[in-house]
Protein backbone atom coordinates (compact mmCIF):
# COMPACT_ATOMS: atom_id res chain seq x y z
CA UNK A 1 0.00 0.00 0.00
CA UNK A 2 1.33 3.91 -1.17
CA UNK A 3 0.96 6.01 1.13
CA UNK A 4 1.14 8.68 -0.80
CA UNK A 5 0.78 12.22 0.59
CA UNK A 6 -0.23 14.21 -2.99
CA UNK A 7 -2.80 17.15 -0.66
CA UNK A 8 -0.69 20.33 0.68
CA UNK A 9 -1.13 21.13 4.17
CA UNK A 10 -4.10 23.66 3.39
CA UNK A 11 -6.40 20.82 2.02
CA UNK A 12 -5.68 18.47 4.40
CA UNK A 13 -6.42 21.45 7.54
CA UNK A 14 -9.43 22.00 5.66
CA UNK A 15 -10.60 18.31 5.15
CA UNK A 16 -9.57 17.20 8.78
CA UNK A 17 -12.38 20.94 9.65
CA UNK A 18 -15.04 19.63 7.56
CA UNK A 19 -14.20 15.66 9.12
CA UNK A 20 -13.99 16.96 12.88
CA UNK A 21 -17.07 19.24 12.50
CA UNK A 22 -18.97 16.24 11.36
CA UNK A 23 -17.68 14.09 14.06
CA UNK A 24 -18.47 16.44 16.90
CA UNK A 25 -21.60 17.63 16.10
CA UNK A 26 -23.55 14.48 14.55
CA UNK A 27 -23.77 15.41 10.75
CA UNK A 28 -23.81 13.53 7.60
CA UNK A 29 -20.98 15.30 5.03
CA UNK A 30 -20.54 13.90 1.50
CA UNK A 31 -17.36 11.78 1.03
CA UNK A 32 -14.38 13.45 0.19
CA UNK A 33 -13.36 12.27 -2.82
CA UNK A 34 -16.52 14.04 -4.42
CA UNK A 35 -14.29 16.94 -4.17
CA UNK A 36 -10.73 15.54 -4.47
CA UNK A 37 -11.15 12.68 -6.58
CA UNK A 38 -7.16 12.01 -7.03
CA UNK A 39 -7.36 12.07 -3.15
CA UNK A 40 -4.96 8.67 -2.11
CA UNK A 41 -5.12 6.79 0.91
CA UNK A 42 -2.06 8.07 1.71
CA UNK A 43 -3.93 11.26 2.03
CA UNK A 44 -6.59 9.76 4.40
CA UNK A 45 -4.51 9.09 6.66
CA UNK A 46 -2.49 12.57 6.50
CA UNK A 47 -6.90 13.99 7.49
CA UNK A 48 -6.98 11.46 10.21
CA UNK A 49 -3.39 12.14 11.66
CA UNK A 50 -4.30 15.86 11.57
CA UNK A 51 -7.83 15.00 13.17
CA UNK A 52 -5.59 12.97 16.23
CA UNK A 53 -3.19 15.97 17.00
CA UNK A 54 -6.03 18.32 17.42
CA UNK A 55 -8.14 16.07 19.55
CA UNK A 56 -5.25 15.44 21.96
CA UNK A 57 -4.01 19.22 21.77
CA UNK A 58 -8.11 19.63 23.43
CA UNK A 59 -6.69 17.21 25.94
CA UNK A 60 -8.11 14.15 24.70
CA UNK A 61 -5.81 10.81 25.37
CA UNK A 62 -5.34 8.11 22.65
CA UNK A 63 -6.20 4.61 24.23
CA UNK A 64 -5.00 2.87 21.32
CA UNK A 65 -5.87 1.49 18.01
CA UNK A 66 -8.42 -0.14 15.15
CA UNK A 67 -8.69 -2.56 12.93
CA UNK A 68 -11.39 -2.02 9.67
CA UNK A 69 -12.60 -3.80 6.33
CA UNK A 70 -10.93 -6.93 8.01
CA UNK A 71 -13.44 -9.12 6.13
CA UNK A 72 -12.88 -10.57 2.54
CA UNK A 73 -16.27 -9.53 1.74
CA UNK A 74 -15.79 -6.14 2.97
CA UNK A 75 -12.34 -5.63 1.61
CA UNK A 76 -13.77 -6.77 -2.10
CA UNK A 77 -16.43 -4.44 -1.71
CA UNK A 78 -13.68 -1.85 -1.29
CA UNK A 79 -11.76 -3.12 -3.42
CA UNK A 80 -8.44 -3.29 -1.19
CA UNK A 81 -6.41 -5.93 -0.10
CA UNK A 82 -5.26 -4.59 3.48
CA UNK A 83 -7.33 -3.60 6.28
CA UNK A 84 -7.42 0.24 7.00
CA UNK A 85 -7.10 1.74 10.88
CA UNK A 86 -8.27 4.49 13.34
CA UNK A 87 -7.17 5.76 16.39
CA UNK A 88 -9.34 4.95 18.86
CA UNK A 89 -9.36 8.11 22.17
CA UNK A 90 -10.95 8.11 26.19
CA UNK A 91 -13.55 10.00 24.70
CA UNK A 92 -15.25 7.00 22.74
CA UNK A 93 -15.30 4.52 26.02
CA UNK A 94 -18.05 3.83 26.88
CA UNK A 95 -18.76 1.09 30.33
CA UNK A 96 -20.07 -2.00 29.93
CA UNK A 97 -24.03 -2.11 30.58
CA UNK A 98 -24.65 1.97 30.16
CA UNK A 99 -26.85 3.71 28.36
CA UNK A 100 -25.27 4.91 24.99
CA UNK A 101 -26.61 8.61 23.71
CA UNK A 102 -27.37 8.58 20.04
CA UNK A 103 -27.91 12.58 19.35
CA UNK A 104 -24.79 13.15 19.09
CA UNK A 105 -24.59 10.82 16.37
CA UNK A 106 -25.23 10.29 12.41
CA UNK A 107 -26.38 6.93 12.02
CA UNK A 108 -24.62 4.43 14.28
CA UNK A 109 -24.37 0.88 13.91
CA UNK A 110 -22.21 -1.94 16.08
CA UNK A 111 -20.31 -5.00 15.50
CA UNK A 112 -18.63 -7.63 17.35
CA UNK A 113 -15.26 -7.70 17.96
CA UNK A 114 -12.42 -9.49 19.49
CA UNK A 115 -10.10 -7.15 21.33
CA UNK A 116 -6.53 -7.09 22.47
CA UNK A 117 -4.75 -5.48 25.31
CA UNK A 118 -0.68 -5.37 24.60
CA UNK A 119 2.03 -5.94 26.80
CA UNK A 120 4.64 -5.28 24.93
CA UNK A 121 5.76 -2.46 22.12
CA UNK A 122 5.47 -3.53 18.57
CA UNK A 123 6.67 -2.31 15.70
CA UNK A 124 6.09 -3.33 11.80
CA UNK A 125 7.07 -3.40 9.38
CA UNK A 126 7.03 -7.39 9.05
CA UNK A 127 4.90 -7.96 12.37
CA UNK A 128 3.56 -11.79 12.38
CA UNK A 129 0.25 -13.01 13.89
CA UNK A 130 2.21 -14.73 16.45
CA UNK A 131 4.47 -11.60 16.96
CA UNK A 132 0.64 -10.10 18.32
CA UNK A 133 -0.19 -13.13 20.29
CA UNK A 134 3.53 -13.23 21.81
CA UNK A 135 3.13 -9.37 22.64
CA UNK A 136 -0.46 -9.79 24.26
CA UNK A 137 -1.18 -9.29 27.63
CA UNK A 138 -4.94 -10.41 27.27
CA UNK A 139 -7.98 -10.57 24.83
CA UNK A 140 -11.39 -9.57 26.01
CA UNK A 141 -14.86 -8.90 23.98
CA UNK A 142 -16.10 -5.70 22.49
CA UNK A 143 -18.29 -4.08 20.45
CA UNK A 144 -17.51 -1.07 18.64
CA UNK A 145 -20.12 1.46 17.24
CA UNK A 146 -19.40 2.46 14.24
CA UNK A 147 -20.45 5.96 12.55
CA UNK A 148 -19.62 7.28 9.14
CA UNK A 149 -20.28 10.53 9.15
CA UNK A 150 -20.41 10.17 5.30
CA UNK A 151 -24.36 10.39 3.84
CA UNK A 152 -25.80 6.88 3.74
CA UNK A 153 -22.55 5.11 4.99
CA UNK A 154 -21.50 5.76 1.30
CA UNK A 155 -17.50 5.97 0.78
CA UNK A 156 -14.30 5.36 -0.41
CA UNK A 157 -11.12 4.48 1.20
CA UNK A 158 -9.48 7.50 1.16
CA UNK A 159 -12.84 8.78 2.55
CA UNK A 160 -12.95 6.45 5.49
CA UNK A 161 -9.78 6.55 6.43
CA UNK A 162 -9.60 10.56 7.03
CA UNK A 163 -13.16 9.87 9.19
CA UNK A 164 -10.96 7.77 11.15
CA UNK A 165 -12.66 4.27 10.09
CA UNK A 166 -15.78 5.40 11.15
CA UNK A 167 -14.51 5.40 14.30
CA UNK A 168 -17.36 6.72 16.99
CA UNK A 169 -17.29 4.74 20.65
CA UNK A 170 -16.61 1.62 21.86
CA UNK A 171 -17.40 -0.96 24.67
CA UNK A 172 -14.95 -3.45 25.81
CA UNK A 173 -15.83 -5.94 28.83
CA UNK A 174 -16.84 -9.59 29.62
CA UNK A 175 -14.07 -11.90 30.44
CA UNK A 176 -10.59 -11.29 29.72
CA UNK A 177 -8.11 -14.45 28.92
CA UNK A 178 -4.32 -15.10 27.72
CA UNK A 179 -4.60 -15.79 24.07
CA UNK A 180 -2.67 -19.06 24.71
CA UNK A 181 -5.48 -20.28 26.90
CA UNK A 182 -8.33 -20.11 23.80
CA UNK A 183 -8.69 -20.95 19.84
CA UNK A 184 -8.83 -17.38 18.60
CA UNK A 185 -9.71 -18.78 15.27
CA UNK A 186 -13.16 -20.28 15.98
CA UNK A 187 -14.54 -18.24 19.12
CA UNK A 188 -18.12 -18.44 17.93
CA UNK A 189 -20.47 -14.81 18.09
CA UNK A 190 -23.63 -14.00 18.82
CA UNK A 191 -25.26 -10.74 18.75
CA UNK A 192 -28.97 -9.76 19.65
CA UNK A 193 -30.73 -6.41 19.60
CA UNK A 194 -34.14 -6.75 21.29
CA UNK A 195 -33.30 -10.51 22.70
CA UNK A 196 -33.44 -11.34 18.80
CA UNK A 197 -30.00 -12.73 17.12
CA UNK A 198 -29.72 -10.65 14.36
CA UNK A 199 -26.18 -11.62 13.04
CA UNK A 200 -23.54 -14.11 14.07
CA UNK A 201 -20.47 -15.80 12.79
CA UNK A 202 -17.07 -16.87 14.42
CA UNK A 203 -13.87 -15.29 14.32
CA UNK A 204 -11.82 -16.50 11.70
CA UNK A 205 -14.02 -14.02 9.78
CA UNK A 206 -11.25 -11.51 10.63
CA UNK A 207 -8.91 -12.27 8.44
CA UNK A 208 -8.62 -15.91 9.22
CA UNK A 209 -7.32 -14.96 12.50
CA UNK A 210 -8.04 -11.97 14.43
CA UNK A 211 -4.58 -11.36 15.35
CA UNK A 212 -3.74 -11.06 11.88
CA UNK A 213 -4.96 -7.72 11.48
CA UNK A 214 -3.71 -6.65 14.89
CA UNK A 215 -0.48 -7.37 12.93
CA UNK A 216 -1.38 -5.86 9.32
CA UNK A 217 -2.30 -2.96 11.63
CA UNK A 218 0.74 -2.78 13.07
CA UNK A 219 2.82 -2.85 9.82
CA UNK A 220 0.54 0.13 8.84
CA UNK A 221 1.09 2.03 11.45
CA UNK A 222 5.37 1.22 10.44
CA UNK A 223 4.26 2.83 7.49
CA UNK A 224 2.62 5.94 8.65
CA UNK A 225 6.22 6.14 11.21
CA UNK A 226 4.49 4.68 14.41
CA UNK A 227 5.07 2.02 16.29
CA UNK A 228 1.80 0.17 18.88
CA UNK A 229 2.87 1.05 22.18
CA UNK A 230 2.77 -1.11 25.22
CA UNK A 231 -0.74 -0.89 27.37
CA UNK A 232 -2.95 -0.14 23.69
CA UNK A 233 -6.15 -1.92 23.72
CA UNK A 234 -6.50 -2.59 19.83
CA UNK A 235 -10.05 -3.96 17.93
CA UNK A 236 -9.15 -6.44 15.83
CA UNK A 237 -12.31 -5.96 13.18
CA UNK A 238 -15.92 -6.72 12.88
CA UNK A 239 -16.54 -10.54 13.06
CA UNK A 240 -20.32 -10.10 12.32
CA UNK A 241 -22.27 -7.47 9.81
CA UNK A 242 -22.60 -3.64 11.27
CA UNK A 243 -26.50 -3.67 12.73
CA UNK A 244 -27.97 -0.10 12.97
CA UNK A 245 -29.28 0.66 16.25
CA UNK A 246 -31.59 3.23 17.32
CA UNK A 247 -32.79 5.10 20.55
CA UNK A 248 -34.56 2.24 22.56
CA UNK A 249 -32.67 -0.61 21.15
CA UNK A 250 -30.58 -2.92 23.82
CA UNK A 251 -27.09 -4.90 22.61
CA UNK A 252 -25.45 -8.08 23.85
CA UNK A 253 -23.08 -9.35 22.34
CA UNK A 254 -22.04 -12.90 23.21
CA UNK A 255 -18.62 -14.93 22.99
CA UNK A 256 -17.37 -18.21 23.26
CA UNK A 257 -14.81 -18.51 25.57
CA UNK A 258 -15.30 -14.77 25.89
CA UNK A 259 -18.67 -14.04 28.10
CA UNK A 260 -20.48 -11.00 26.40
CA UNK A 261 -20.77 -7.40 26.33
CA UNK A 262 -24.25 -5.47 26.48
CA UNK A 263 -25.45 -1.82 26.18
CA UNK A 264 -28.85 0.07 25.42
CA UNK A 265 -29.28 3.01 23.54
CA UNK A 266 -31.00 6.41 24.02
CA UNK A 267 -31.94 9.63 22.77
CA UNK B 1 -53.84 -36.95 -0.37
CA UNK B 2 -54.83 -40.55 -0.52
CA UNK B 3 -52.79 -43.21 0.31
CA UNK B 4 -52.28 -44.68 -3.43
CA UNK B 5 -50.91 -41.17 -4.57
CA UNK B 6 -48.38 -41.36 -1.38
CA UNK B 7 -47.31 -44.50 -2.63
CA UNK B 8 -46.50 -43.78 -5.80
CA UNK B 9 -44.44 -40.51 -5.02
CA UNK B 10 -42.96 -42.64 -2.67
CA UNK B 11 -41.94 -44.63 -5.10
CA UNK B 12 -41.32 -42.05 -7.77
CA UNK B 13 -38.74 -40.54 -5.34
CA UNK B 14 -37.13 -43.39 -4.24
CA UNK B 15 -36.53 -44.42 -7.79
CA UNK B 16 -35.09 -41.24 -8.62
CA UNK B 17 -32.72 -41.68 -5.67
CA UNK B 18 -31.72 -45.43 -6.66
CA UNK B 19 -30.58 -43.89 -10.70
CA UNK B 20 -29.71 -40.41 -9.62
CA UNK B 21 -32.28 -38.80 -12.33
CA UNK B 22 -34.23 -36.02 -10.30
CA UNK B 23 -38.09 -35.32 -11.07
CA UNK B 24 -40.31 -32.33 -11.08
CA UNK B 25 -41.26 -30.98 -8.26
CA UNK B 26 -43.93 -32.68 -6.41
CA UNK B 27 -45.89 -29.12 -5.58
CA UNK B 28 -45.89 -28.02 -9.22
CA UNK B 29 -48.18 -31.48 -9.61
CA UNK B 30 -50.13 -31.69 -6.66
CA UNK B 31 -50.83 -28.22 -5.22
CA UNK B 32 -52.46 -29.25 -2.34
CA UNK B 33 -49.95 -31.29 -0.68
CA UNK B 34 -49.62 -30.77 2.86
CA UNK B 35 -46.84 -31.16 4.98
CA UNK B 36 -48.39 -34.08 6.92
CA UNK B 37 -48.65 -35.88 3.08
CA UNK B 38 -45.19 -35.17 2.81
CA UNK B 39 -44.07 -36.92 6.07
CA UNK B 40 -45.96 -39.58 4.57
CA UNK B 41 -44.28 -39.97 0.98
CA UNK B 42 -41.10 -39.55 2.85
CA UNK B 43 -41.87 -42.71 5.04
CA UNK B 44 -42.88 -44.47 1.81
CA UNK B 45 -39.41 -43.45 0.30
CA UNK B 46 -37.42 -44.55 3.44
CA UNK B 47 -39.34 -47.66 3.68
CA UNK B 48 -38.10 -48.65 0.03
CA UNK B 49 -34.75 -48.40 1.13
CA UNK B 50 -35.23 -49.79 4.07
CA UNK B 51 -36.69 -53.20 1.89
CA UNK B 52 -33.90 -52.58 -0.22
CA UNK B 53 -31.73 -53.65 2.67
CA UNK B 54 -30.54 -50.12 4.82
CA UNK B 55 -31.09 -50.03 7.88
CA UNK B 56 -32.59 -46.56 10.01
CA UNK B 57 -29.46 -45.48 12.28
CA UNK B 58 -30.20 -41.71 13.04
CA UNK B 59 -31.99 -38.26 12.69
CA UNK B 60 -31.34 -35.38 10.39
CA UNK B 61 -32.78 -31.53 11.40
CA UNK B 62 -33.27 -29.42 8.19
CA UNK B 63 -34.26 -25.93 7.96
CA UNK B 64 -33.10 -24.62 11.04
CA UNK B 65 -31.58 -21.59 10.55
CA UNK B 66 -33.80 -18.09 9.22
CA UNK B 67 -32.39 -18.06 5.91
CA UNK B 68 -33.05 -21.33 5.20
CA UNK B 69 -36.72 -20.76 6.85
CA UNK B 70 -37.23 -17.51 4.80
CA UNK B 71 -36.49 -19.18 1.61
CA UNK B 72 -38.90 -21.67 2.40
CA UNK B 73 -41.42 -20.03 3.78
CA UNK B 74 -42.06 -21.60 6.68
CA UNK B 75 -40.79 -21.05 10.10
CA UNK B 76 -40.50 -24.50 12.23
CA UNK B 77 -37.40 -26.94 11.30
CA UNK B 78 -38.06 -30.34 9.18
CA UNK B 79 -36.63 -33.92 9.64
CA UNK B 80 -35.30 -36.72 7.51
CA UNK B 81 -34.32 -40.61 8.65
CA UNK B 82 -30.27 -41.22 8.31
CA UNK B 83 -29.48 -44.48 6.81
CA UNK B 84 -26.94 -47.36 6.81
CA UNK B 85 -26.34 -46.22 3.24
CA UNK B 86 -25.73 -42.58 3.93
CA UNK B 87 -22.89 -43.32 6.09
CA UNK B 88 -18.38 -41.95 5.21
CA UNK B 89 -15.92 -41.88 8.22
CA UNK B 90 -13.83 -38.59 8.30
CA UNK B 91 -11.37 -38.75 5.61
CA UNK B 92 -12.98 -40.82 3.16
CA UNK B 93 -13.51 -39.72 -0.87
CA UNK B 94 -17.59 -39.12 -1.37
CA UNK B 95 -17.84 -40.07 -4.84
CA UNK B 96 -19.70 -37.49 -6.48
CA UNK B 97 -21.04 -40.18 -9.32
CA UNK B 98 -23.51 -41.33 -6.23
CA UNK B 99 -25.19 -38.04 -6.31
CA UNK B 100 -27.46 -35.62 -7.94
CA UNK B 101 -26.40 -32.25 -6.96
CA UNK B 102 -24.89 -32.23 -3.65
CA UNK B 103 -23.63 -29.49 -1.30
CA UNK B 104 -22.45 -29.31 1.79
CA UNK B 105 -23.05 -27.87 5.11
CA UNK B 106 -21.10 -28.03 8.49
CA UNK B 107 -23.10 -29.40 11.42
CA UNK B 108 -23.10 -30.57 14.69
CA UNK B 109 -24.12 -34.10 15.41
CA UNK B 110 -25.47 -35.99 18.69
CA UNK B 111 -25.07 -39.41 19.70
CA UNK B 112 -27.46 -40.52 22.40
CA UNK B 113 -27.19 -42.72 25.29
CA UNK B 114 -30.81 -42.56 26.37
CA UNK B 115 -34.63 -42.60 24.60
CA UNK B 116 -36.13 -39.68 23.94
CA UNK B 117 -39.76 -40.02 24.19
CA UNK B 118 -41.49 -36.68 23.43
CA UNK B 119 -43.76 -34.36 23.69
CA UNK B 120 -42.24 -32.19 27.12
CA UNK B 121 -38.50 -32.93 26.32
CA UNK B 122 -36.61 -29.89 27.18
CA UNK B 123 -33.17 -29.10 25.86
CA UNK B 124 -32.27 -30.09 29.65
CA UNK B 125 -33.21 -33.43 28.89
CA UNK B 126 -31.25 -33.10 24.96
CA UNK B 127 -27.98 -32.78 27.18
CA UNK B 128 -28.53 -34.97 29.33
CA UNK B 129 -29.91 -38.00 26.86
CA UNK B 130 -26.51 -36.86 24.53
CA UNK B 131 -23.48 -39.40 25.12
CA UNK B 132 -21.77 -37.24 22.89
CA UNK B 133 -21.49 -34.21 20.29
CA UNK B 134 -18.98 -34.35 17.01
CA UNK B 135 -18.56 -32.29 14.25
CA UNK B 136 -19.73 -33.39 10.91
CA UNK B 137 -20.89 -32.29 7.27
CA UNK B 138 -24.09 -33.43 5.68
CA UNK B 139 -23.93 -33.37 2.45
CA UNK B 140 -27.33 -32.79 1.26
CA UNK B 141 -29.18 -33.52 -2.10
CA UNK B 142 -32.25 -33.08 -3.78
CA UNK B 143 -34.08 -35.70 -6.06
CA UNK B 144 -36.34 -32.51 -7.40
CA UNK B 145 -34.80 -31.08 -10.48
CA UNK B 146 -32.72 -27.90 -9.57
CA UNK B 147 -33.53 -27.61 -6.03
CA UNK B 148 -37.02 -26.44 -7.00
CA UNK B 149 -38.14 -27.16 -3.42
CA UNK B 150 -40.82 -25.78 -1.42
CA UNK B 151 -41.23 -27.56 2.35
CA UNK B 152 -43.70 -30.21 1.29
CA UNK B 153 -41.29 -31.32 -1.91
CA UNK B 154 -38.42 -31.54 0.67
CA UNK B 155 -39.33 -32.99 3.43
CA UNK B 156 -41.26 -35.46 1.32
CA UNK B 157 -37.77 -36.29 -0.09
CA UNK B 158 -36.16 -37.24 3.10
CA UNK B 159 -35.38 -33.93 4.16
CA UNK B 160 -33.26 -33.48 1.04
CA UNK B 161 -30.38 -35.81 2.75
CA UNK B 162 -27.97 -37.21 0.55
CA UNK B 163 -24.91 -38.34 2.49
CA UNK B 164 -22.77 -37.46 5.99
CA UNK B 165 -19.60 -37.71 7.54
CA UNK B 166 -19.13 -37.98 11.19
CA UNK B 167 -15.61 -36.00 12.27
CA UNK B 168 -13.53 -38.34 15.00
CA UNK B 169 -13.35 -36.18 18.23
CA UNK B 170 -16.14 -36.15 20.55
CA UNK B 171 -17.02 -33.41 22.84
CA UNK B 172 -19.58 -33.23 25.96
CA UNK B 173 -21.98 -31.10 26.12
CA UNK B 174 -21.29 -30.61 29.73
CA UNK B 175 -17.94 -29.28 29.30
CA UNK B 176 -18.31 -27.75 25.62
CA UNK B 177 -20.43 -24.64 25.01
CA UNK B 178 -22.22 -26.14 22.07
CA UNK B 179 -24.45 -22.72 21.80
CA UNK B 180 -21.53 -20.21 21.66
CA UNK B 181 -18.94 -22.99 19.77
CA UNK B 182 -17.84 -21.24 16.51
CA UNK B 183 -17.64 -23.40 13.39
CA UNK B 184 -15.08 -22.45 10.42
CA UNK B 185 -15.91 -24.17 7.27
CA UNK B 186 -12.95 -23.71 4.58
CA UNK B 187 -12.88 -25.66 0.89
CA UNK B 188 -9.59 -25.87 -0.34
CA UNK B 189 -7.70 -24.46 2.05
CA UNK B 190 -9.28 -20.84 2.13
CA UNK B 191 -11.88 -19.80 4.47
CA UNK B 192 -15.71 -20.38 2.87
CA UNK B 193 -17.63 -19.35 5.87
CA UNK B 194 -18.09 -19.00 9.53
CA UNK B 195 -21.13 -19.79 11.79
CA UNK B 196 -22.18 -20.60 15.21
CA UNK B 197 -24.20 -22.39 17.24
CA UNK B 198 -26.74 -20.53 18.21
CA UNK B 199 -27.83 -20.13 14.42
CA UNK B 200 -29.57 -23.64 14.73
CA UNK B 201 -32.88 -22.75 16.48
CA UNK B 202 -30.70 -20.92 19.32
CA UNK B 203 -29.01 -23.90 19.88
CA UNK B 204 -28.47 -27.09 18.99
CA UNK B 205 -30.27 -28.75 21.65
CA UNK B 206 -33.58 -26.42 21.09
CA UNK B 207 -33.64 -28.62 17.18
CA UNK B 208 -32.69 -32.02 18.84
CA UNK B 209 -35.48 -30.90 21.94
CA UNK B 210 -37.67 -30.15 18.69
CA UNK B 211 -37.58 -33.34 17.04
CA UNK B 212 -37.78 -35.24 19.99
CA UNK B 213 -41.38 -33.86 20.62
CA UNK B 214 -42.32 -33.67 16.79
CA UNK B 215 -41.02 -37.64 16.67
CA UNK B 216 -43.08 -38.13 19.78
CA UNK B 217 -46.41 -36.41 18.75
CA UNK B 218 -45.95 -38.96 15.42
CA UNK B 219 -45.00 -42.23 17.26
CA UNK B 220 -41.82 -42.83 15.75
CA UNK B 221 -39.14 -43.96 18.35
CA UNK B 222 -35.95 -42.12 18.92
CA UNK B 223 -33.36 -44.28 20.56
CA UNK B 224 -30.25 -44.86 22.37
CA UNK B 225 -27.33 -44.88 19.77
CA UNK B 226 -29.38 -42.94 17.06
CA UNK B 227 -26.90 -40.09 15.34
CA UNK B 228 -28.84 -36.73 15.06
CA UNK B 229 -27.57 -34.38 12.41
CA UNK B 230 -28.73 -30.95 14.39
CA UNK B 231 -28.90 -28.24 11.16
CA UNK B 232 -26.54 -26.38 9.47
CA UNK B 233 -24.52 -23.51 11.05
CA UNK B 234 -23.06 -22.59 7.39
CA UNK B 235 -23.81 -21.31 4.28
CA UNK B 236 -24.24 -24.51 1.56
CA UNK B 237 -21.35 -25.10 -0.44
CA UNK B 238 -21.56 -26.79 -3.70
CA UNK B 239 -19.09 -29.13 -4.36
CA UNK B 240 -16.94 -30.67 -7.62
CA UNK B 241 -14.05 -33.53 -8.32
CA UNK B 242 -11.19 -32.63 -6.35
CA UNK B 243 -12.95 -30.55 -3.54
CA UNK B 244 -11.44 -30.64 0.12
CA UNK B 245 -14.06 -29.18 3.04
CA UNK B 246 -12.58 -29.20 6.82
CA UNK B 247 -14.85 -27.72 9.49
CA UNK B 248 -13.67 -26.91 12.86
CA UNK B 249 -16.08 -26.60 15.67
CA UNK B 250 -14.41 -23.95 18.18
CA UNK B 251 -13.67 -26.35 21.45
CA UNK B 252 -14.10 -29.08 19.82
CA UNK B 253 -12.44 -30.44 16.69
CA UNK B 254 -12.33 -30.82 12.45
CA UNK B 255 -14.29 -32.94 10.26
CA UNK B 256 -13.07 -33.20 6.57
CA UNK B 257 -14.37 -34.75 3.55
CA UNK B 258 -13.05 -34.90 0.04
CA UNK B 259 -15.11 -35.38 -3.24
CA UNK B 260 -13.76 -37.12 -6.74
CA UNK B 261 -15.97 -37.71 -9.65
CA UNK B 262 -18.99 -36.03 -10.91
CA UNK B 263 -22.53 -35.67 -10.13
CA UNK B 264 -25.50 -36.40 -12.04
CA UNK B 265 -26.99 -32.77 -12.81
Amino acid sequence: MSMNVTLGREDIVRLCERVEGAQTRAYAIPKLTDEYPNMTIGDGYAVQLELRRRFLAQGHRQVGWKAGLTSKAKMIQMGVNVPSIGFLTDRMARPENSAIKTSDLVHPRVECEVAFVMKKTLKGPNCTRQDVLDATDYVLPAVEIIDSRFSGFKFDLPSVVADNGSSARFVGGGRARYPADIDLRTLGVVMEKNGEIVTLGASAAVLGHPAEAIAMLVNILAELGEELPAGSFVMSGGITEAIPVKPGDSIVARFQELGSVSMRFIE
Amino acid sequence: MDQQKITAYGDELYEAWLACRPVRPLLEREPDITIEDAYQIQERFVARRVQAGETIIGKKIGATSKPVQDFLGVYQPDFGMLLSGMVYQEGDTIDLATLIQPKAEAELAFVLKADLKGPGITAMDVIRATDYVLPCFEIVDSRITDWKIKIQDTVADNASCGVYVLGKTRGDPRKLDITLAGMVLEKNGELFSTGVGAAVQGSPANAVAWLANTLGELGIPFKAGEVILSGSQSALVPVVDGDELVCTVGGLGTCSVKFSGRSKA
